[in-house]
């Protein structure tokens, strides 16, 4: 993703003394006619994907025309029903229900992560030395907790009895959370995933908008001061249009990583209680794999992947652009 | 002056708070595993193991197979990180320093590859994997995670290798290095904070892998760290010391692979990055 470009590209420029400043890397033309040898680098990586990825997503897209249960799975049985499945998910409500679910629950923590991390992202760049690397620290700690870990702790803070947010909020006053069920309901629990999630998640967005803030040219906030630009002005003119591309990046990869993210919810409490806080991964995963309707699985997988690319079709979109103009 | 104080006061205590809110789950994952049971199951929370015990580790030390899913886990991570590093460096060279037809088709491919959910493609990379009979096996395990960690380690690198100035290499060629002595001894250090971002990124999916290895891999002999301590939580569940004990051990590892890396890639992108 293009989210660490300056990064590096300062970096290089800090050593390389000698050569003048080069244009952005890609843009350069010197390689004109490189023959095979482009192919030949790229053939490792084409080779696995197409066949680890792509043989699997193949696989997945004819399973989900096929009936296939536990009978068939052990029996290595194909019985085909067409589109059987689809309709079956589609007719269904449940299914609209999962996936209006899924967008909402990924409009609300991708929102909060991008707002949180980006704020959380300029506080490091106004910090002194000291501060930053403190608060660095906590950050890099937090994003850096295995998943199963951190829903294992999650679990422990928000525990029903010994649990310390219940004990915080009982001493606060709210004396009825004193012993809260926090996986009794549909709503307290996704407020602990989504506390879960917003904490793992923003380290990421912050840090690397914090790297991209440090490679704007100081010269340009002199610029602003002398021209009696205020903080806000500052932000919106100098800031912000440097930073739009990270944010972008960094939102399209959150949206993949949030509409995604399976541990978190599936570990908390299995997609309970009464299923109203499976997402269309996990609602996928109980389906198919819980409740061995494999080819019903597979479809919904299919489906999945379809919400997934609508969702993402914008910035799709964008990129290719931008690509064609690089090149 | 008044100012500055003032400008100086409300972002560091932001800081703080920040801090701790950050550090606080972590905090009380190592305390509470370090706490006799006593002090965990008592009304007030004890805020620090004044009376700190290695029983909860030992529980999780004699816990079965404990060895075996750590050597899997590590096994399984580093040989995927290694792998898709060495094959994302060749490809990423290949798109950010060659002109070449279809090399927007290209990217776009690693672009939606990147959105794969794996998650939800388990039944069919289950069947796939049991018809090669290679069900509680680590080398399917390996290579999935490649395939995983792959696109974002391109899409990364492509940018890390298009900042390096070409001119580098060929001053290096022209001072009567080959090219593989110039790749090795002007560009790979330029790449190094490079690597280290993306090999984070990798090991952090890696390790943390959980649906694919609990439908592949059944026997125990063959799983790893991420199932271990689901199921010792469903055994343990109730001792909270017990399961954070096992937690902190499962996190350990990459909390400080983390924290030694990142600071290195850090003080990396920001002493080169201050002047611009």
């Amino acid at each position: 993703m293009t989210v660490q470009i300056p990064r590096p590209a300062e970096k290089a420029k800090g050593r390389a003394r000698t050569t003048p400043p080069p244009p952005p890397g890609r843009n350069r033309k010197a390689q004109g006619s490189a023959g095979a040898l482009p192919y030949l680098l790229l053939l490792p990586a084409l080779v696995l994907t197409a066949v680890l990825l792509g043989w699997p997503l193949i696989k997945n897209g004819v399973l989900s025309f096929q009936q296939l249960g536990m009978k068939e799975l052990i029996q290595h049985l194909t019985v085909w029903n067409g589109v059987d499945n689809y309709a079956d998910a589609l007719g269904g409500e449940d299914f609209w229900r999962v996936t209006l679910r899924t967008i909402v629950f990924t409009a609300v923590n991708v929102a909060l992560i991008m707002l949180l991390g980006t704020l959380v992202g300029l506080l490091l760049a106004r910090l002194g030395r000291k501060m930053r690397l403190t608060l660095l620290m906590a950050l890099v700690l937090a994003w850096a907790m295995p998943i199963i870990a951190a829903t294992t702790v999650y679990q422990w803070l928000f525990a029903e009895r010994y649990g310390v947010v219940n004990w915080i909020l009982d001493k606060l006053g709210w004396h009825s959370m004193a012993d809260y069920s926090w996986t009794s309901s549909q709503f307290s629990t996704f407020f602990v995933i989504t506390v879960m999630l917003v904490w793992t998640s923003v380290p990421f967005v912050a840090i690397n908008l914090y790297a991209a803030t440090t490679t704007i040219a100081r010269e340009l906030y002199e610029a602003a001061g002398l021209d009696g630009a205020g903080a806000w002005r500052t932000f919106t003119s100098v800031t912000f249009p440097f930073i739009r591309p990270f944010l972008l990046a960094t939102t399209f990869l959150e949206i993949i990583w949030i509409f995604k993210a399976f541990p978190h919810v599936y570990a908390i409490n299995g997609g309970g209680p009464d299923r109203l806080t499976e997402t269309l991964p996990v609602y996928a995963f109980v389906e198919g794999v819980g409740n061995q309707h494999y080819g019903m699985g597979a479809a919904i997988s299919v489906l999945t992947i379809l919400v997934l690319m609508g969702l993402t079709s914008y910035y799709i979109r964008l990129l290719m652009k931008q690509e064609r103009e690089d090149s | 002056m008044r100012r500055s104080l003032f400008g100086r006061f409300w972002p560091n205590a932001t800081a703080v708070v920040l801090f701790v809110i950050f550090l606080f789950p972590v905090y009380w994952m190592f305390a509470t595993s370090l706490k006799p049971t006593g002090d965990i199951i008592s009304e007030d929370p004890v805020w620090f193991p004044l009376d700190p015990t290695f029983e909860h580790y030992r529980t999780a030390f004699d816990a079965d197979n404990f060895w075996n899913f750590w050597k899997n886990s590590l096994t399984v991570t580093l040989l995927a990180v290694g792998f898709s590093l060495l094959v994302a460096l060749l490809a990423s060279f290949a798109i950010a320093r060659m002109r070449f037809r279809g090399r927007t088709g290209l990217i776009l491919v690693f672009m939606f590859a990147q959105m794969a959910p794996w998650e939800v493609m388990v039944i069919s990379v289950y069947m796939l994997v049991r018809d090669a009979d290679m069900l509680n096996s680590l080398v399917p395990l390996t290579l999935f995670y490649t395939v995983m960690v792959l696109p974002l380690t391109i899409l990364t690198l492509r940018n890390f290798v298009a900042a390096v100035p070409k001119d580098l290499e060929e001053a290096a060629m022209v001072d009567g290095a080959t090219r593989v002595q110039a790749f090795r001894k002007v560009i790979f250090p330029l790449l190094a904070p490079g690597l280290m971002a993306t090999s984070l990124f990798g090991f952090i999916t890696a390790w943390n892998e959980f649906p694919m290895v609990l439908v592949l891999n059944k026997e125990a002999e063959a799983q790893t760290l991420p199932l271990w301590l689901s199921q010792f939580q469903t055994q343990f569940g109730d001792d909270w010391g017990a399961t954070m004990a096992a937690a902190s051990l499962f996190a350990l590892p990459i909390l400080l692979l983390f924290l030694y890396l990142q600071r290195k890639v850090t003080a990396g992108l920001t002493a080169g990055a201050v002047k611009g």
